[in-house]
């Protein structure tokens, strides 16, 4: 048993879940088997809104692999509850984000295996 | 904080030839090395009492123990990590050495990192992608596979914060393979490069790291041994004091994933260490005559030359051209050529440079060098003169 197996099975069900902790309230990422600010075991799954901004960005192209696909763009993005996450952005041209760009979760099927990405929050969506 | 490693000295240093293809094993080079840092300090195998290398070096203490013929260890630490350790090996060295743990520490790190086990290589086993593997991980899965690009993520945070270009940090790759020409040690000997060569190597990861802002992959081992100052003044060579030597590990921090920490535009581990090193050995920056930083990827000289406050935030793009850290500049740096130009041996061979540079016998000597800065960033060391 992994500490984050929580979190992969959120995403299975298009969740984006955190460690809460039940004693001082905190969220945690990576997830971790005690709270870093009150060394409480006790936490439960909260769901974040999805909702963040990015911090800084890459291109993911070289070296390629034989089963990778195209070039990927890799965020580390804040998300408002205040935690930081690992992603991919997609529908936007790397050369066009910006630090603070806000961004929005959804949920994709990669050769059986499902994963958290992100993409730029649609103007009017909620 | 009391400093008592300022009683222990650096007294041998050895190395292999550095190459792409070594044809020996990892351990032979172990103990070419080995042997060679325990002759030029003028002690016998039988002198050595303790270990210390990387936790990922592959050499067993044990079996390079037999091949020295050392008939017993009394103290064996590996430091924590990567290259973040290369420091670490001669704090843990010195510390033992202080506080009588062991008379005589060997230090060493021998890999045949090119032709064998290539760190620069994708890390394909922790990836989901595929089906092979052991699942999704928070990094590998989303592309950040290779330590280029791991690191190029949050390089790019500070790049952008300070409008560093990648012209920017060409300009330390021209000096780092400037010192390496003239070093007949580097494998880049008599092969300087220009800005415009900088700008024509392709990219590695689009818009932060071109190829030669990368470090090399290199073969090779090298050694060092640690005894005390007071033995080490009679000893084959000139002593050369561990004036400081520290760690920083900040929490959130992560062995190469560094991004849970926060202020991800400066180098609080390196700024730790420097403020730690400097209060301990009683000197400032302005008393560091050689600056040997470890540099796996170039943007990390800029954030590290700040931290130290050899320039303020932001402002190691415009010191770096205006020829501060060139060998007759206010704070040379990386006078071999560092990783980039002489060797990737994990950052040890840093070591070995700030040794020959305290001794006066450096290919590229910085006149009177009396306190040089060798810092991995996370473990850093402050060498001086007896
Ligand atoms: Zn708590």
């Amino acid at each position: 048993m992994k500490d984050e197996d929580f979190f992969w099975e959120g995403i299975k069900e298009d969740r984006l879940l955190f460690q809460k902790c039940s004693d001082c309230g905190t969220l945690r990422q990576p997830p971790g088997p005690m709270c870093p600010s009150c060394q409480s075991l006790h936490w439960a799954p909260h769901a974040a809104s999805g909702r963040g901004k990015v911090v800084t960005w890459i291109v993911s192209a070289h070296p390629t692999r034989r089963d990778a696909p195209p070039p990927r763009t890799v965020v580390l993005v804040d998300l408002e509850e205040g935690v930081s996450l690992i992603s991919n952005l997609q529908g936007i041209d790397p050369k066009d984000v910006y630090e603070g760009l806000e961004v929005e979760v959804f949920y994709q099927d990669f050769n059986g295996l499902k994963l958290h990405q992100f993409r730029p929050v649609q103007k009017g969506s909620v | 904080m009391q400093n008592i490693l300022d009683k222990t000295a650096i007294v041998g240093i050895g190395q292999t030839e550095f190459s792409k293809f070594s044809g020996r094993s990892e351990l032979q080079l172990a103990a070419e090395a080995a042997k060679a840092a325990i002759d030029d300090a003028g002690l016998k195998p039988s002198d050595i009492e303790g270990m210390v290398t990387f936790t990922l070096d592959t050499n067993d203490e044990l079996a390079l123990q037999r091949c020295l013929g050392i008939p017993e260890l009394r103290y064996v630490a590996r430091g924590p990590f990567g290259g973040a350790a290369a420091s670490a090996t001669v704090h843990l060295a010195a510390t033992a050495v202080a506080s009588g743990a062991a008379k005589a520490v060997l230090i060493y790190r021998a890999f045949n990192e090119r032709s064998g086990k290539r760190f620069g290589q994708p890390m394909v086993d922790q990836s989901g992608y595929g089906g092979f593997g052991s699942g999704p991980d928070f990094h590998v899965t989303f592309g950040l596979d290779t330590p280029a690009k791991i690191y190029a993520l949050w390089y790019a945070h500070y790049m952008h914060r300070y409008g560093v270009t990648s012209e920017d940090l060409g300009r330390y790759s021209v000096v780092a393979r400037a010192n390496a020409a003239t070093n007949p040690r580097a494998w880049f000997y008599q092969k300087p490069i220009t800005l415009e060569d900088h700008q024509n190597s392709r990219w590695i990861v689009e818009p932060v790291l071109r190829l030669l802002d990368c470090c090399q992959e290199s073969d090779g081992g090298v050694a060092i041994v640690v005894t005390s100052l007071d033995r080490a003044r009679d000893l084959k060579q000139p002593p050369v004091r561990v004036a400081a030597a520290t760690q920083s590990h900040q929490i959130g921090g992560n062995i190469m994933w560094d991004y849970y920490r926060g202020a991800k535009v400066q180098y609080r581990e390196a700024q730790s260490t420097a403020r730690q090193m400097f209060a301990s050995a009683g000197i400032t920056k302005d008393d560091i005559d050689v600056a040997l930083i470890y540099e796996n990827f170039t943007p990390i000289i800029l954030m590290a030359l700040e931290a130290h406050g050899f320039c303020g935030p932001g402002e190691a793009k415009d010191f770096i051209k205006d020829g501060h850290i060139a060998l007759n500049g206010s704070i040379p740096v990386n006078t071999h050529g560092g990783l980039i130009g002489e060797a990737y041996i994990h950052g040890v061979n840093n070591i070995l440079e700030g040794v020959r540079q305290i001794r006066g016998t450096a290919a590229n000597q910085v006149k009177d060098a009396r306190h040089v800065l060798v810092s991995a960033s996370r473990s850093s060391m402050i060498l001086g003169r007896a």
